[in-house]
């Protein structure tokens, strides 16, 4: 058995949120990925931020398709229901369960390999309609469960492990989000909890398709020089724009940064984002700008993290397809059949 | 006025008069507005009280193509092909060759006779009546389209003379078909008019004849695809996720129309419904997936080619056990095959969809009508079953309006909704098992998401898994995990519809099994083959897995024909992999050109096979 339970002890003094809940109610099981892995990481800001936005954890549903991040939902939340379902699909299956009920939070968690070659469409076309989700890419540039392979968000030029430079240009996942009209679109490092935590937090709270591209090193295939997703290397080239702040509206408002300095954007579940720039020069109100801004970095081997663009005004599906507010599988019958009345009427035009 | 066309061929007309009981084949040229026409013909003659059964051939195409649209009038309530054309109605010239040779001899041939046509290319044994249409049109309308389009309803005019129709229950059927339009209205029945009063004043009216009858009843006309929707919409289907493909596209369009129609909440104005038309057939089977596994009750309507896209998933709600329903409109295949033409291909690859060992219930609709019931009554399946559901129409079923008994609901009928642990349940101390079978049926009970903070939350996954769900790999765990999915299967023999037998007149060991369209075509050529003195037991399938019933059957007699439209006999091969059943027995009887099979060929075959086995014995 590969599956392995987490022992239920924990010290009687951990710090309780407003629901009774400590942190070791959003955990899962034991995780079977490799020691060290940044995906674990990403787990642990998951679990975090689930814990600090006082969620309750079954109202929560996550997603995942097929690779080594995929494996990774069993590994938090314990108490979700979870999906893991078949490679690069689970955009779609995250939009049917969406439909399906809007009153729970869908987490769709995915790889580079799931998301950006065989789900490169059903990643867009996820994003376009808006399906109210977060979309986490685990990007580690490299197929890990099958050991080693480039992956299509793999730069071209870098190397492999075994030396193999890789010819093809790489996608950048974040650029095709803006595109494709993403409303809430981020990136950070499975090695910067800081940024990553409240990120997540925000994209939780988000109502419209938010996506965060974390990148997220492989230290068994993809941690050695000539990586462009190695540790080392993403330390060296980050270039974080903003520091961000989730306040929900249960909390007390205290972050204060001087005039200038600071950005803030409400949402609309009443969250405000607090974003302590960092870089005067950018604005994460603008897609046009996020593009161009982005660009412009990578052109200098420069890799953008924080939140790069965000409307906070944006719909949903459900906005879209204007359905009623009871979750649709709570229907009962009076209102889902229509009876012989209506089927009388229907036989009679069809004479 | 133009010169009244000349009469061409040897034969006077006149012959044997046949009343109600003929087939009346337009040829046209697509994208020509012959289709509105055609129908108008078509309904006119069953506001006569004379049942009518008409389909139309048409091509992957949307303009300059060649169209047919056959009507078979038939008092005897015949609702297959007969095989054979009464009367052709020859509006293009590119199909005139094969069109006139498709005429039974001392048959009609109908045309427009504007311009000259070569004495060559017509017939010695038909009779010809033209009617000088294009120059008719030319004289009366200025505008290209208005020559078109009124083209065609002077021809219906035309036929209402030589067929001896009732005018006025065309023109009741064009005062309904275009109700608060009078303009149009007006012109219609003006066009028609021009047809009838060159009819009356230059030909004589044709043997065939249509005579006001009492044989249509409270049935209703209207298309398989139609039918099913409303069943969804019936059936409590609140998430479809579709894409377009022949013949299938108009299933999603009618459960859009319904739902408007159906399911808006009067209060708010807002839907009880969420439809997507999906970026491809792998995303539409993808969202199904994803509201089934949520709980509601969701559908996708494909054909052959997106099934095959769909396996994968299929596979995967087989395995981790999420009610799903897929309506394919089989057309013919492989490849893209011709999407515009018939097939029951798609039996085994819909059967057996998925890789490693995977089978999933069929329901096999006869007409319209079952497109409804069991449009309705596969959402129950799928919840109960929590798999995937077929419901295996045609594109004869799906796209051509039948006449079928009306629909009806009991009121009193209450959604299955399978077996769901609710939160009081998890409360109450139930022990939940994902994939446990507690009630020896194979089926477990499952939680929707959300539904308690910390009891009833699983993992759901297309690997193995032990009976509360965790990930395992062991063999054994995996054994007893497919074996209790046999046993699902096996509970699903009892809640398919059961097969429907028809006893031949006289004891018989002679048996044949059918199922889906070829039905009303297969019934009447039971009726040809008991006049010849051939008694055979009928077995209709409709659903999958076989009842016990259907093998009983098969031994209980000496030979039995499968009547199937397709090439592979795959419905044989299935039987003979479900049951034990001795392949000696079973005689294939294989109709797949992409036409809707005929009572001729039915009956025809079934005597030839018949014949041969009495003259092997006599030897």
């Amino acid at each position: 058995m590969t599956y392995i339970l987490k022992p239920q002890l924990h010290h009687p003094k951990l710090p309780t949120n407003s629901l009774g809940y400590t942190r070791r109610d959003y955990e899962g099981s034991v995780s079977t990925l490799c020691a060290g892995c940044g995906h674990d990481s990403i787990s642990a800001a998951i679990i975090q931020a689930c814990f600090e936005l006082e969620l309750p954890p079954h109202r929560v549903a996550k997603l995942s398709g097929i690779g080594c991040s995929s494996k990774t939902p069993d590994y938090f939340l314990g108490n979700s229901h979870g999906f893991n379902t078949v490679h690069g699909r689970m955009p779609s299956v995250l939009t049917g369960a969406n439909l399906a009920n809007r009153d729970l939070i869908y987490l769709g968690v995915s790889g580079d390999g799931d998301s950006a070659s065989i789900g490169l469409g059903q990643f867009a076309h996820a994003i376009r309609r808006s399906v109210n989700m977060l979309y986490i890419v685990e990007n580690n540039g490299v197929y890990g469960l099958t050991k080693g392979q480039f992956s299509a968000t793999s730069d071209k030029g870098s190397k492999s492990k075994r030396g193999v430079v890789n010819t093809d240009a790489g996608i950048d996942m974040v650029s095709l989000a803006l595109q494709m009209g993403a409303t809430f679109v981020g990136r950070s490092f499975s090695g910067d909890k800081d940024q990553l935590v409240p990120l997540i937090k925000a994209g939780l709270s988000h109502k419209g398709a938010a996506f965060i591209d974390c990148i997220s090193p492989c230290v068994q295939f993809n941690n050695h020089n000539g990586s462009t997703k190695s540790f080392d290397y993403v330390r060296e080239h980050n270039e974080a724009v903003n520091r961000l702040d989730v306040i929900t509206p249960r909390d007390e408002i205290k972050v204060d940064y001087k005039p200038g300095e600071t950005v803030r954007v409400q949402q609309h579940d009443g969250s405000v984002l607090s974003l302590h720039k960092l870089n005067e020069l950018y604005n994460p109100n603008s897609r046009a700008q996020a593009l161009g801004y982005l660009q412009a970095r990578q052109a200098r081997g420069q890799i953008v993290t924080g939140l790069l663009f965000v409307d906070p005004k944006a719909g949903d599906l459900h906005d879209a397809v204007d359905t009623v507010e009871t979750p649709l599988n709570q229907l009962n019958e009076h209102e889902l059949v229509p009876g012989q009345t209506a089927l009388a009427r229907i036989n009679q035009s069809l004479r | 006025m133009p010169e009244a066309a000349q009469s061409q061929g040897g034969v006077s007309v006149g012959g044997k008069s046949r009343v109600n009981d003929f087939v009346v084949k337009f040829a046209n040229v697509n994208g020509s507005g012959s289709a509105s026409a055609n129908g108008l013909f078509a309904r006119s003659v069953m506001r006569m009280g004379v049942p009518v059964a008409a389909r139309n051939i048409f091509p992957s195409n949307i303009q300059g193509l060649p169209t047919w649209y056959e009507v078979r009038i038939t008092e005897a309530g015949h609702l297959g092909r007969r095989g054979g054309v009464d009367l052709m109605v020859a509006m293009n010239p590119q199909t005139w060759d094969r069109d006139v040779a498709e005429i039974e001899s001392g048959g009609f041939l109908f045309y427009d006779s504007t311009r000259a046509i070569p004495p060559s290319k017509f017939r010695d044994d038909i009779t010809v009546i033209g009617v000088p249409l294009t120059a008719m049109c030319n004289e009366a309308y200025e505008l290209p389209r208005e020559r078109q389009l009124f083209k065609n309803t002077i021809y219906v005019g035309a036929l209402a003379g030589l067929l001896g129709m009732e005018i006025q229950a065309i023109e009741d059927l064009l005062a309904d078909d275009f109700a608060g339009k009078d303009r149009l209205i007006k012109a219609n029945v003006e066009a028609l008019h021009m047809g009838l009063s060159y009819v009356q004043k230059f030909l004589a009216p044709l043997p065939l004849q249509v005579r006001r009858a009492d044989a249509v009843g409270d049935r209703i006309y209207v298309e398989g695809n139609n039918a099913a929707a409303l069943g969804a919409v019936y059936g409590g289907a609140t998430v479809c996720a579709w894409y377009p493909i022949t013949p299938s596209t108009s299933l999603a369009e009618a459960f859009t129309g319904y739902c408007q129609d159906l399911r808006v909440d009067p209060e708010t104005g807002k839907n009880r419904f969420a439809i997507v038309q999906a970026e491809d057939e792998i995303a539409s089977i993808g969202i199904v997936v994803g509201a089934g596994w949520n709980g509601c009750r969701s559908f996708t309507a494909t054909s052959g080619p997106g099934i095959s896209l769909m396996t994968e998933f299929i596979g995967l709600s087989y395995f981790a056990e999420i009610p799903a329903v897929i309506f394919d409109v089989q057309r013919g295949g492989p490849s893209t095959g011709m999407p515009t033409r018939t097939q029951q291909a798609d039996l085994l690859a819909a059967a057996y969809a998925g890789h490693g060992d995977t089978k999933h219930p069929m329901l096999l609709p006869a007409d319209p009508g079952e497109c409804f019931e069991m449009g309705a009554q596969a959402f129950d399946l799928a919840d109960r079953l929590q798999t995937t559901v077929f419901v295996m129409l045609d594109l004869d079923i799906g796209m051509n309006e039948w006449l079928t008994h009306p629909f009806q609901w009991d009121d009193s009928r209450k959604l299955d909704r399978g077996k769901v642990m609710t939160a009081e349940q998890l409360e109450a101390g139930a022990d939940f098992g994902r994939y446990k079978d507690v009630d020896g049926d194979g089926i477990p009970y499952r939680t929707y998401p959300g539904t308690h903070p910390t009891l009833g939350g699983y993992f759901t996954r297309g690997t193995s898994r032990n009976p509360y769900a965790r990930y395992s790999e062991e063999g054994a765990v995996y054994v007893d995990n497919m074996e209790r999915l046999l046993r699902k299967f096996d509970t699903a023999k009892a809640l398919v519809p059961a097969p429907v037998l028809r006893a031949g007149k006289r004891k018989t060991r002679d048996g044949v099994i059918y199922f889906g369209s070829t039905t009303p075509a297969m019934h009447e050529a039971l009726e040809m083959l008991e006049a010849e003195g051939r008694s055979l037991d009928a077995l209709r399938i409709r659903g999958f897995p076989f009842a016990d019933q259907v093998f009983d059957f098969i031994d209980q007699h000496d030979r039995v024909f499968l009547v199937e439209q397709n090439r592979d006999a795959q419905l044989k091969t299935l039987l003979m992999t479900e049951g034990e059943v001795d392949p000696a027995k079973l005689v294939s009887m294989l109709h797949y050109d992409g036409t809707p099979i005929t009572a001729r060929y039915i009956a025809g075959e079934i005597a030839r096979r018949m014949q041969l086995g009495q003259s092997e014995a006599a030897e």
